[in-house]
Order: structure tokens, then C-alpha cells, then sequence
């Protein structure tokens, strides 16, 4: 039996105004080249200036992956030679990071150790055209933290649901949008597979763009390795990159051309000195997260476990969600209200991540209010809800007074009578034991009602007077 | 007397304008450095705009700064926008900053009048010019003796009255040794008192910008107007103002003076015996002088040179022509492109510190070299410190010898290491330190006087050495270039 072995290195673009040593705005999608300084394309004379807000939100997140934080930490320059890093070093940091010692725990109750968390600056980006290779310095100096994880991951599941988890808690301290997409979070895999207690050599799967990936990558690489060492082989030190094509992974480099980073600290920067006082602050600042939201809306909401996973997988859609449910006791209809029609709406989980609606809370809150109070049945207000989603008015700009009328208990009383009697092949089909005619018979109601009727309710009369 | 003050006055009262001042310097520069080659670029045009601008503001009867209308010059690797700025390396051949150094935009609004760059070692790396691409300076004192280095060349031009100042920087004795080469004063400040910002970086954690003019009080007016905090430097302390002109005629009185035995020992006779001669000055003006040892000054020279090689194999990596600079014209790789532009560009001086820091920054070697001399410059700050308890400053030989001969040193490499022997323990330190001229050798050739003070105490020293060059008599500069007889 082979046991698998794995660890996380991944990397977060912190989401600050400016980059980490200049003033130059820190965002994604720009025309290349227009978002560069002579510190950030590295000219020569030109130095780096610590940005606070990026030590604000790598502490951040350190607390919000229950890391202790160093007092006093350091910069220290990284020196490897790549067109893309124009200073030929990357200032980061080495032996004394800011944030250390914390884990992320799964939803058994595993806790996978965070070793450490660095800050660090990006590098360029080469742009490979037919004949030239030309460079994007936009993304040179964007802030990123280094999230390290301990090798203490035993399975694909396990990694997967770190790799959300480590996600989720980024999104929701706010200090990143943790778009793998778009490179805003990039992990590498550190990969050994062992039929004894002890570790077998590793590889490292460099730059998953997305989870889906994370886990194709990793099981192939334990297929791969557990053959090797099946058939008396060894496996070999090596950075792999994956092929999303073919579904493998590939040799990038092999140990004996790794580089010697010739660590020193940053001469040009001072020490990183943060004040107990200052970490308090920060902590105060770190919003509800997911597994405690998870506990109180299945505990004080009542929401199923599944649905409050798929509220709390979205920090935009839980936040609308507790919004709308503020004072009202339906919160589980508003609840179904939002996994049920809204994520129809969205379809993708893209839209479902930015949750851009056209309609408030407050409106969807007002929605539900108007079913509680028996003015509008259930299933017109999803339709209604539907409308608002498109034209973002409220629901009492598309309702009219006739629908808002209600439906009183006689009347459907009465209605329910009169489909009986027009319908009595349908009623002796129901007698006879088949039991989807009494649909037939709910959809003569509604549609005498004009949809006014409570579907349900609907149901329940006719059977009874049946 | 300072010239500055004097030149401020001639302008004030129109007795010359800034123009024709300018145009003095430029016609003494065309002269005089085809012989010395100090300068090695002109900027004849941009300086006579300048100039014109302060006479009109003079015209308008505008208060203008002591520095308006000033000519001066800037080592070739202080950042100046628009204006080639290749630190005497063949790699930044045509680099036009787009940015001005902050030293250098500090006096340019004051309206510094820029004549040119002038020369020096390339990136910094040498003491005697020798290693530029344009050719070494040549000392005015004697033109088949150097002019020091690596500032050399600012140190000619002013010796030789062809700029009234100059900007140069000092990593380990670049500003000190030149000055005192060619007798004029240089001033090393404290590390964080002047923006490094645009000075093209040699080793971070001792790079300073310095002043080299042809008196004391000429450099006091022109540190106190490129120093003080710099955002966009963090090294550069926040909270300091200086005012080292105000503090020139205080009494010195009871000033307690160290001299460390080790460093006169070290000397050449004729500069021992000059430095000696000055200590008694100080005696005699009422100081108190007292030798002792500090073993770990001669320490700090190995200590100084790994330091210094581990951050310039870091700082030049970035020169690879990809963004600026040359670039090597055929390769077929990304790879052979740096490999290419690096070996075709740099000089053998550059190659060798590059490839000594990489070592000493190395796995498995790091330890054995880099961490020791880390700890090594940890001690001396530690001796420092306890040092000046109990001295307000230290006497010492800026340099153990005097100017060398052209091509000496590529003779005897470990003579031109020595050089340095005086002068590194104040950048390891972080310390002020000024060199000041106080006799000359037996072939004539000028002798420097160091005077290291504790951090920020720019003040003390600059006004031990005003007392000292009253006491003495000014040296004054050689009779050529720009003289104007009052």
C-alpha cells in the first residue's frame, strides 16, 4: 500500500491599491507596460519602499489562518536571472518571515499546518509572439504572500479541500481575490508517494491553475510515481509542470540544476518591526469566516448543511444572504430563494463568485415578506423574482393589486369544487391509483386563479375533498 | 574662504553674471581636460540655460540661493533625467535616466549650474580611475600620477578650478581617497543622511552620496542642501536637519580626539609624519588628543571588500539588456543574450567582484565568508560605539600613501586594496568622515587628513575641520582652471 505525501506552496496576489515597493496601481488587465516606475522596472538608482497596507493584509491573512506573527521580521533578496525579474533578484523574504506556525483545518477536523507566510514581489510577464519574446512589467512588484503548507497532506480529497478551504478564508479576509484563473492564486504541489514510514523522494508540481487541475495533476503524479516504485525504480528530484491537454506532468528541471539563491538580506530596505498593538488591530479587522459562519447558519438559521455550504462558498453571496435574512424568521426561504432561482440565474461560477445582481437585499428581503404575509404564493414569487433579476425593479413594480390580492381559503375551496366537476375523467384517473392526475387538477386551479393560488395548498384541498 | 560665498556675491552685485561664469568654466574645462580628463561628457548647452535663468532672476532682483548659478559637476553614476548616465561602463553606453537622483534634483532647485559628469571607476570599483571606459583622470598636481578613485574625476575637476563642487559617492573611500589624492575636501556622510535615491547602486548598505569641494565651508553649504530625509529612500533617516554650516566656527576647545595607532602605523613616512604634524594643530587649538587601539579597524578591510562584492554580484545583476543599456547583438537564446551582454560589456575590474561576491554569497561558502564578515562589521559597530563614549572624533590618514603613479596599481593589486585601508571602517560603521588636505609628500604631492565622527555628527567633524584649515592656512587649490583673485 502506498501512502501519499504532499505539501502546498502557494502563492496569493494581495489585493492593495499600490504595488509592494512603488506607488504604481496594483491591478490586473492593463495594456502592457502602463502601470511600471523606474523602482518597479528596476532601473538603475532606483529603491524599493515597503508598502504598509501589504504587511496589514499578509498579517491578515496569517491570523486568519491561525498563524503566530513575528515581531521583527525581514526583506531578503532572492538572486536568480530571468528576463521577466528586472532587478535580477526578488526581494522577499528568507529566514525570518512575517507570519508562521498556523493551519487551516478540514472539515473532519485534520488540521494541515501552515509552516509559514511570506511577503514577496511578482515578477514580468514574458509574452511569447511568433518571433520575438516580448515583456510585461505590469505585473512586476505586485504584492504576493507565500503561504507554505506542512507536508501533511495524505490524500487528493485532503488537498482538494485545503486548497478551497485556504481559498476561501483568502476571499474572506478580503486580501485577495484568489482568481486562479487569472493568476491571482498559483499553487505548486510538492508530491512522494511511500510504502513505509518513511518519506519517498518528491517531486513538485509547479504553477495548478485551478483546483480541478490540483487534482488531475496529483492523480496522475501518485499513479506515476507508485509505478515507478512498483517496478524497482526511483523516483527522481524534479520540478514538473502539467499538461492540461494530455492530462500529465512533465520535467521541467531536476535538482542538479536548481539555482543557488544566494539569500542576503535586503540592504536597501529596513527590518519589518510590528507591534503587538498593531497585530490586535489587524485581528479586529478580520471579518466572520467561513466554518463559523457554516456552524451558525445551520445552528441559528436552520439551513440545511449542503445549502449553508453553498451560501458560505461565495463571501459575496453570504453577505447578500444575511442581508436579506436580517429580521425576518423565513431565512430559510430566502435562503432557497437564493440557491434555488438566483444561482439558476447565475449560471456560471464566475458570476456566482462576483454575485453582481441587478436587486438588493433589501429587495429579495421585501419578496419573501410578501409570501410570509400570504399575499403572494410561493411559486408566483419565483417567477416575480425571475423579473427582478432581469429588470432589477422591486417586486411591487411588477406585481399588480390583483396579484398582491391574495387567495382566500373559500375561494380556493370554491375553486378546487369547480375543478372537480369539470373534470371527472381525471378525478376517476386519480381514484384508479394514479396519482400524478391530481396535477392536472392543481394546474386547472392555478390557472382559474391566474396563479394566485398557493400550489400547495392547492393540493392538499383537493385530496381531501377527493 | 569660500568660494561659493564669494562667487554668491560677484553674482549678487553683478559683477558677473551667471552666464559668464558658466562660459568661464566651460572654456578652462575645453582647455585643461584634454590633459586631465576629468570630465567626461559636457553638457555645455543645458548649463548655459540654467545659468541663464538665475541671471534673470537676478535681473528681477529674486532672492537666490548660495548654490544658484554654482558651476559644478556630478559623478557619472548620480542619476540625471534626459542626460547619459553610464557610471564609465561600456554596458550603460547611451542610458538616459528618466528620473533625476534625489541629491541631484535637490540642487538643481537651487539652481545648480551642471557643467558635466565626470569620470570615474567603473561602477565605482577601483581607486584610481584606471578601470573606467573613458581612460583614468589624471592627478592636477602631478599628471603622471592618478587622481584617486573612484570619484577621481570629480576630484580633478575641482582640484583643478574646473567645477566649484561636485557630487560623488563613497562606498569605501571613493569620495576620501580622491579629495585627498588632489587636495581638495571630501566629505563621506553618514550613512542615511543623503538620499541614495538615483545614485547607481555599487553595495547598498555602504553607498553614500558625498561632496567634494575645494574648502570646508564650500562643503558644508553643499551637504546641508542635499541632505535630509528622502521617502523615497528608506534607508535615509527621518527625522534629521542639517545645519553643518552653522556650526562651522564653534569652538573646539576641550574636543577630545582618538587617534587609532593602528592606521598611523600603517602609513607611508611622509604621510605619517604630515598626519602627526596636524594632530599637534588640533593640540595646540586647545583639543585633547589621545592614541589608542582599535585592531578591528584593520579587520574591517577583508570584512569590507566581501560585503562589498556580495552586494554589487547582486546590485549589477540587473544588467543584462533586456531594458536599457547595451546588448549583445547576436545570440540565439535568452540565456546567451545575458551571458553575452555581460561579458562583451563589463570590465575585467567589474567582472572579478562580481564573480568574488557571487562566491562568498555561495552555498557551502556563505558561512565561511559572507556570515563572518557580517559579524566582523557587527564588532567594529559594537568598538564604534564604545569608541566614541569616550572621543567626539577620530584622526586619522585618509590614505596610507599618497597619489599613485599611473598604471601602479595594475602592477601591484594589493597596494591599490590597501588604498582603502583608512577609509572603509566609516562606510562599515555607517559614520561621517571628511577628508581634508594637510601637507604634501616629498614630490609634492598632497596629503589627506581624515576625520571620522559618530553617526549624524556631520556638524562636529566639518567644524574641526574648519577650525583645522583656518589654523593651518586654506591649502588652496592648484593655480589653473577658474581663478578669481579678491
Amino acid at each position: 500500500m502506498y501512502k501519499l505525501t504532499s505539501g502546498f506552496e502557494t502563492h496569493v496576489e494581495l489585493k492593495t491599491n499600490t504595488k509592494i515597493f512603488c506607488s504604481c496601481s496594483n491591478g490586473f488587465g492593463s495594456a502592457p507596460n502602463t502601470k511600471c516606475c523606474p523602482v518597479c522596472i528596476g532601473l538603475p538608482g532606483a529603491l524599493p519602499r515597503l508598502n504598509k497596507q501589504v504587511v496589514e493584509f499578509a498579517v491578515k491573512a496569517g491570523l486568519a489562518l491561525n498563524c503566530k506573527i513575528n515581531n521583527l521580521s525581514y526583506m531578503d533578496r532572492k538572486n536568480y536571472s530571468y528576463p521577466d525579474l528586472p532587478k535580477a533578484y526578488q526581494i522577499s523574504q528568507f529566514d525570518v518571515p512575517l507570519c508562521y506556525d498556523g493551519f487551516v483545518e478540514l472539515s473532519d477536523g485534520k488540521k494541515i499546518g501552515i509552516t509559514r507566510i511570506h511577503i514577496e514581489e511578482d515578477a514580468g510577464k514574458l509574452i511569447h509572439n511568433d518571433e520575438d519574446i516580448l515583456i510585461d512589467y505590469n505585473r512586476a512588484g505586485v504584492p504576493l504572500i507565500e503561504i507554505v503548507s506542512e507536508p501533511n497532506i495524505e490524500s487528493v480529497e485532503e488537498a482538494k479541500e485545503f486548497a478551497e478551504k485556504l481559498q476561501l478564508i483568502m476571499r474572506y479576509t478580503g486580501v485577495s481575490d484568489c482568481k486562479m484563473q487569472e493568476g491571482s492564486m498559483r499553487c505548486d504541489v510538492n508530491i512522494s508517494v511511500s510504502e513505509s514510514e518513511s518519506l519517498g523522494t518528491r517531486t513538485e508540481i509547479k504553477n495548478m491553475n485551478s483546483i480541478a487541475n490540483i487534482r488531475k495533476a496529483m492523480e496522475y503524479e501518485v499513479k506515476r510515481q507508485t509505478e515507478i516504485l512498483k517496478s524497482g525504480g526511483k523516483v527522481i528530484q524534479e520540478t514538473l509542470g502539467f499538461d492540461e491537454k494530455s492530462g500529465t506532468t512533465y520535467s521541467m528541471r531536476t535538482k542538479e540544476d536548481a539555482n543557488d539563491y544566494r539569500f542576503f538580506r535586503e540592504p536597501d530596505l529596513l527590518p519589518i518591526h510590528i507591534s503587538h498593538e498593531d497585530i490586535e488591530k489587524i485581528r479586529r479587522t478580520i471579518p466572520e469566516l467561513p466554518h463559523k459562519k457554516l456552524k451558525r447558519y445551520v445552528a441559528d438559521f436552520g439551513i440545511d448543511k449542503k445549502d449553508a455550504e453553498l451560501l458560505v462558498k461565495y463571501p459575496r453571496v453570504a453577505s447578500f444572504f444575511e442581508e436579506a435574512a436580517y429580521g425576518i424568521k423565513s431565512s430559510k426561504k430566502v435562503a432557497n430563494f437564493i440557491l434555488g432561482v438566483i444561482f439558476a440565474f447565475l449560471k456560471s461560477e464566475t458570476l456566482k463568485e462576483e454575485f453582481d445582481l441587478k436587486i438588493s437585499p433589501e429587495s429579495l428581503r421585501e419578496l419573501v415578506l410578501l409570501t410570509d404575509s400570504g399575499k403572494l404564493n410561493v411559486s408566483k414569487a419565483k417567477l416575480t423574482l425571475e423579473q427582478m433579476l432581469l429588470s432589477g425593479k422591486r417586486a411591487e413594480e411588477l406585481l399588480n393589486d390583483d396579484d398582491l390580492r391574495g387567495f382566500d381559503d373559500d375561494s380556493l375551496l370554491s375553486l378546487c369544487q369547480k375543478a372537480i366537476e369539470v373534470n371527472p375523467k381525471t378525478v376517476a384517473d386519480y381514484k384508479g391509483g394514479k396519482d400524478k392526475a391530481i396535477m392536472a387538477l392543481v394546474g386547472f386551479v392555478m390557472r382559474e386563479s391566474k396563479g394566485r393560488a398557493d400550489a400547495g395548498k392547492a393540493k392538499e384541498k383537493l385530496i381531501e375533498i377527493i | 574662504m569660500s568660494e561659493i560665498l564669494k562667487l554668491h556675491n560677484m553674482l549678487c552685485s553683478k559683477e558677473i553674471s551667471a552666464k559668464e561664469l558658466t562660459q568661464k568654466y566651460l572654456s578652462a574645462i575645453k582647455s585643461l581636460n584634454p590633459d586631465l580628463n576629468a570630465y567626461i561628457k559636457i553638457s555645455e548647452d543645458e548649463a548655459l540655460i540654467s545659468a541663464d535663468i538665475i541671471d534673470r532672476k537676478i535681473a528681477g532682483s529674486e532672492d537666490i540661493d548660495l548654490l544658484s548659478g554654482i558651476p559644478m559637476t556630478l559623478k557619472d553614476n548620480i542619476s540625471t533625467k534626459g542626460n547619459d548616465t553610464t557610471c564609465c561602463s561600456k554596458i550603460l553606453e547611451g542610458y538616459k535616466p528618466i528620473y533625476d537622483a534625489t541629491a541631484w534634483q535637490r540642487l538643481k532647485s537651487k539652481g545648480a549650474v551642471h557643467l558635466g559628469k565626470t569620470n570615474m571607476d567603473e561602477f565605482a570599483m577601483g581607486c584610481t580611475t584606471e578601470t573606467s571606459v573613458y581612460g583614468s583622470s589624471k592627478n592636477p598636481y602631478n599628471k603622471n600620477f592618478v587622481a584617486g578613485g573612484s570619484s577621481g574625476g570629480t576630484a580633478s575637476a575641482v582640484s583643478a578650478n574646473l567645477a566649484v563642487y561636485g557630487i560623488g559617492s563613497d562606498t569605501g573611500g571613493s569620495v576620501r581617497q580622491p579629495a585627498s589624492f588632489c587636495g581638495c575636501v571630501g566629505l563621506k556622510p553618514t550613512y542615511g543622511a543623503v538620499s541614495r535615491y538615483g545614485l547607481i547602486a555599487y553595495a547598498s548598505s555602504l553607498d553614500t552620496v558625498g561632496v567634494l569641494a575645494g574648502n570646508v565651508a564650500d562643503t558644508a553649504v553643499v551637504f546641508d542642501r542635499i541632505a535630509g530625509f528622502d521617502p523615497m529612500d528608506s534607508t535615509s533617516r527621518p527625522d534629521f536637519s542639517p545645519c553643518a554650516f552653522d556650526f562651522l566656527d564653534k569652538d573646539i576647545k576641550g574636543r577630545k580626539i582618538g587617534v587609532p595607532q593602528e592606521l598611523i602605523d600603517r602609513a607611508d613616512e611622509d604621510v605619517k609624519y604630515q598626519v602627526l604634524k596636524a594632530i599637534k594643530i588640533f593640540e595646540d587649538m586647545g583639543c585633547v588628543v589621545e592614541f589608542f587601539s582599535m585592531p578591528s579597524l584593520i579587520t574591517a578591510l577583508p570584512a569590507y571588500y566581501i560585503i562589498a562584492c556580495a552586494e554589487a554580484s547582486s546590485n549589477l545583476g540587473r544588467y543584462d539588456g533586456v531594458r536599457y543599456g547595451l546588448k549583445a547583438e547576436c545570440f540565439e537564446s535568452i540565456h546567451q543574450m545575458i551571458c553575452k551582454t555581460r561579458s562583451e560589456n563589463f570590465g575585467d575590474e567589474v567582472k572579478k567582484r562580481i564573480m568574488l561576491g557571487t562566491f562568498v554569497l555561495s552555498e557551502g561558502y556563505y558561512d565561511k565568508y559572507y556570515a563572518k564578515a557580517q559579524h566582523l562589521r557587527q564588532e567594529l559597530k559594537a568598538q564604534f560605539k564604545k569608541v566614541f563614549e569616550r572621543y567626539d572624533a577620530l584622526v586619522t590618514p585618509t590614505s596610507p600613501k599618497t597619489a599613485f603613479r599611473l598604471c601602479e596599481v595594475e602592477e601591484n593589486k594589493e597596494g591599490s586594496f590597501n588604498a582603502d585601508l583608512c577609509t572603509v571602517s566609516a562606510n562599515l560603521g555607517g559614520l561621517p568622515a571628511v577628508s581634508l588636505p594637510c601637507g604634501k609628500d616629498s614630490r609634492g604631492l598632497p596629503v589627506g587628513l581624515q576625520i571620522i565622527g559618530d553617526k549624524f555628527m556631520e556638524n562636529r567633524i566639518l567644524n574641526l575641520a574648519k577650525k583645522f584649515e583656518e589654523s593651518r592656512g586654506e591649502f588652496g587649490l592648484k593655480d589653473m582652471g577658474v581663478r578669481f583673485d579678491v
